[in-house]
């Protein structure tokens, strides 16, 4: 079994929110990409974690810029490392506003230029950072500042967008399997070109659940099957373990959509819908998997 | 300071000769400025490029009004453009023609180009080129030297032919 | 070597000469035969950079953001609707402090859409912390941009420098040009605050009101800082290329009674008016404006100004006119010419300058009380 390091790289007095899934994701982040590493981080919750300067809670450097811009810049700086012959690791670490939606062109243009660096997503389906608004991430039914009434849209579907610029390397993840998302950054950084992971990122005030409950909201989010943890390397994918045995005996749903507070009131149709879309989605997997698509 | 306006259409070189015209006399050790007049570029429409050429640095940028020199590569703009507009009393035309015209009394040189250019098989995707024969005529007038502008077809074309139809307008050139 | 080429290609020669590490770009026009020569020339291998062909100039910017904050040295060129997509990343480069160097090839904004030469497009970035300066001819763009690097790079300056040429009047417009060799002209770049993962650091992170202030004030410290920098670099690329530049370009202004003040090619064209109107006994002078960022000082004591802009900040004025209005407190006579590639001639600078009236402005060719 793979050895998760000691070193932190996420030191006390980040600002974070308490129970927060993002900051918890970043310490395994950084735990497997190591001290040779330039964090590129686009406006979302990770650029206030850090603290204020001239202070910060990242042990690594971290270069803060533009919300549109991290996949863009993390291209001119990957180049720049790799001219002067700098093995250094390239991480695009963005919340899923910057991604979905502002950052989508930096990050399709990055990708279709090959660019040599780790693009991560890490997704809590909302605009966190301002407060809660929705995001083409947010999914159908959630509530939120922008949508009072449940979103009337169902989440954007990243990963296809990702995958059709067929990446070396590509991967969903959570938290609340820190081994598995540790193997999966270790891996996506033994690649040359441009690679991708996309964490569900739970979110307590965004969610709406207790502090203490974010490692259990990622394990229901896999176990009842609305997020798969899965692999696509060199095309191939691998559905991983907890997200298997989901699909062979999943937990109702209804426990995940209850425990949040942000699906109060959502009807049974919608989240039928949600169902019907998560397991289409494992359906396709699994063919793709088996290698009949 | 010597004015010069070249009247062609899209396609057909005219900013090219211009940019040789000024080439070639900056080899002669004279000061020149080559630009286009820059409408929406279609090919086929007619076009307008402008050289300067001086003894010392120049230093205008707006178009040329009055120009000592009108360079016509192709005689079919005659029919919508009045080529011979603000040309300065005493100022020559050069015509791209077999025969010769009257231009209101200009001094007019003619020179079959687009016949040596077929003669010498210069083309480009089935058009004669006309901007390297033309430098040949524009040395027989004496606006810049046959050395300078065999010179300024060579630094920007590496195919002899070029140099060889220059050569021939040269010798053709009918005053 | 003597040579005859247009302000894009001249361009082009300066940043091979300059070797920068990473150039990103976006192609617009009238800009795109830049990135097309460099382009060239890194595919033929006479420039060993990295080019990387991004999809819009707001990541042009990023990305020489990303490169420059290495410690590489960096260069793009944009245009107009392009300048103003990386708007955002503009405001961010001279924050970050870092000496990127852009060519901005002047042109007019839509709608509608025109392609020919106008400053509004630059002076809308005057409050960036951009270094700028604007050129007057094809020589003038290429021992700029050479000179850009050693400026943007002085460890006094740190502030990215943008390189403005006209459109089409100069970026299309063949004249002479010496291709300087630039040998050691340009010092290596030492970028004192590169990143290093030995020395972590966190860059840009949130930062408070008074952090921040003094962030700013430490550009404006070196924006003034720069104008000796400025000088002296342009002293030494004088001794050691022979041609003189100043903050301001003069011409014939020693006696003058009138100094047409413009920038660009019109400050050019200013010149010949300048000729004319002598012949005409007028005693005129011409100060062309090179560097706008920072600003020069003029001297126009006892002169009445005419100043030509090829720009308009609406509501308010033209920006070159207002600004001298402002820092020499002048009383110039404004003309506003040129937008969109107006044809403007000597002829009618010196029209401008003989029938002068200080303190009003005049939309040339338009009538102007409304």
């Amino acid at each position: 079994m793979t050895e998760i390091p000691r070193e932190e790289y996420i030191l006390k007095c980040t600002s974070a929110c308490a129970g927060c899934g993002d900051s918890l994701s970043l310490r395994y982040v950084l735990k497997a990409a190591g001290p040779d590493t330039v964090l590129v981080v686009p406006a979302c919750c990770t650029s206030v974690i850090q603290g204020i300067y001239p202070n910060t809670a990242f042990n690594v450097p971290v270069y803060n810029v533009a919300f549109a811009a991290a996949a863009a810049c993390a291209s001119g700086m990957s180049a720049a490392l790799r001219a002067a012959g700098k093995k250094t690791n390239v991480i695009a670490y963005a919340g899923d506003g910057g991604t979905v939606d502002i950052g989508i062109q930096a990050l399709s243009g990055a990708f279709e230029r090959g660019t040599d660096f780790l693009y991560i997503c890490y997704d809590n389906e909302a605009y966190g950072n301002t407060g809660m608004q929705r995001s083409g991430a947010t999914p159908l039914g959630a509530r939120t500042t922008t949508t009072p009434g449940g979103k009337m849209q169902p989440k954007k579907d990243l990963d296809a967008i990702v995958a059709a610029h067929r990446p070396p390397y590509m991967a969903t993840a959570c938290p609340s399997y820190p081994r598995d998302l540790f193997q999966k950054v270790k891996k996506a950084l033994s690649y040359r070109g441009p690679t991708f992971i996309h964490i569900l990122s739970p979110c307590p005030p965004g969610w709406r659940f207790s502090t203490e409950k974010t490692v259990e909201m990622g394990k229901l989010a896999v176990r009842t099957g609305m997020w798969i943890l899965y692999e696509r390397e060199q095309g191939k994918v691998t559905i991983n373990g907890p997200s298997k045995a989901a699909m062979v005996k999943p937990l109702p749903v209804g426990e995940y959509f209850r425990a949040q507070g942000r699906f109060k009131g959502i009807s049974a149709e919608t989240v039928a819908r949600m169902v019907d879309d998560a397991r289409a989605l494992a359906r396709r997997l699994q063919k793709e998997e088996e290698g009949i698509c | 300071m010597f004015e010069v306006r070249i009247h062609s259409r899209g396609g057909q070189g005219g900013v090219t000769a211009a940019r040789l015209l000024a080439l070639a006399a900056v080899r002669d050790g004279k000061y020149a400025t080559a630009f286009p007049f820059y409408g929406a570029e279609r090919r086929g429409a007619p076009v307008v490029s402008f050289v300067r050429i001086d003894d010392s640095p120049i230093r205008i940028s707006s178009q040329i009004k009055k120009p000592d020199l009108v360079i016509v590569l192709d005689p079919s703009v005659m029919d919508v453009v009045d080529v011979l507009q603000g040309l300065r009393p005493g100022g020559r035309v050069l015509l791209n023609a077999r025969e010769r015209r009257d231009m209101k009394g200009y001094p007019t040189f003619t020179v079959d180009l687009t016949g040596i250019a077929l003669r010498e098989k210069l083309e480009v995707a089935g058009s004669p080129i006309l901007n390297t024969p033309v430098l040949g005529a524009l040395a027989k007038m004496g606006i810049v030297t046959m050395e300078s502008a065999k010179s300024a077809i060579t630094e920007m074309f590496s195919d002899p032919r070029n140099v060889s139809a220059a050569e021939a307008a040269y010798r053709e050139l009918v005053a | 070597m003597l040579t005859v080429a247009t302000g894009n290609k001249a361009v082009a020669a300066a940043v091979k000469e300059a070797a920068p590490a990473v150039v990103a770009a976006y192609p617009i026009t009238p800009q795109t035969e830049i990135v097309e020569q460099i382009a060239e020339y890194v595919s033929s291998g006479e420039l060993k950079s990295q080019y990387i062909p991004v999809e819009s100039e707001h990541s042009a910017m990023a990305a020489c953001i990303g490169a420059s904050v290495t410690g590489a040295r960096t260069f793009t060129a944009t245009s107009s609707h392009g300048l103003h997509y990386m708007h955002e990343m503009v405001n961010w480069a001279a924050g970050a402090r870092l000496p990127i160097v852009m060519a901005n090839v002047n042109r007019a904004l839509g709608p509608g859409w025109n392609i020919w030469a106008e400053h509004t497009d630059a002076f809308q970035e005057r409050d960036s912390g951009w270094l700028q300066v604007y050129v007057g001819s094809v020589q003038e763009a290429f021992d700029a941009v050479l000179m850009a690097f050693c400026i943007a790079e002085d460890e006094r300056v740190l502030l990215p420098v943008m390189v403005n040429l006209d459109g089409f009047l100069l970026s299309h417009t063949m004249q002479p040009l010496e291709v300087e060799k630039a040998g050691d002209f340009i010092p290596p770049l030492r970028l004192p605050h590169a990143i290093d993962p030995q020395e972590p650091c966190g860059y840009g992170t949130l930062t408070g009101p008074d952090e921040y202030f003094r962030l700013r004030w430490d550009i404006e410290r070196s924006m003034r800082d720069a104008v000796d920098v400025i000088r002296g670099t342009q002293e030494r690329f004088a001794e050691r290329f022979g041609r003189k530049y100043g903050m301001v370009d003069e011409y014939r202004c020693d006696d003058a009674e009138v100094v047409v003040v413009a920038a660009g090619t019109l400050g050019r064209e200013a010149e010949v008016a300048v000729d004319l109107l002598r012949n005409e006994g007028i005693r005129a002078g011409s100060m062309r404006i090179r560097w706008f960022r920072p600003f020069p000082r003029l001297d126009l004591s006892g002169r009445d100004v005419v100043v030509i802009d090829r720009d308009y900040s609406f509501g308010f004025g033209g920006v070159l006119a207002k600004s001298i209005a402002a820092k020499e407190g002048a009383r110039p006579f404004s003309v506003i010419a040129g937008l969109g590639g107006q044809e403007v001639t000597y002829e009618d600078i010196a029209g401008f300058v003989r029938n002068r009236q200080p303190g009003r402005e005049l939309w040339f060719g338009v009538n102007g009380d409304v």
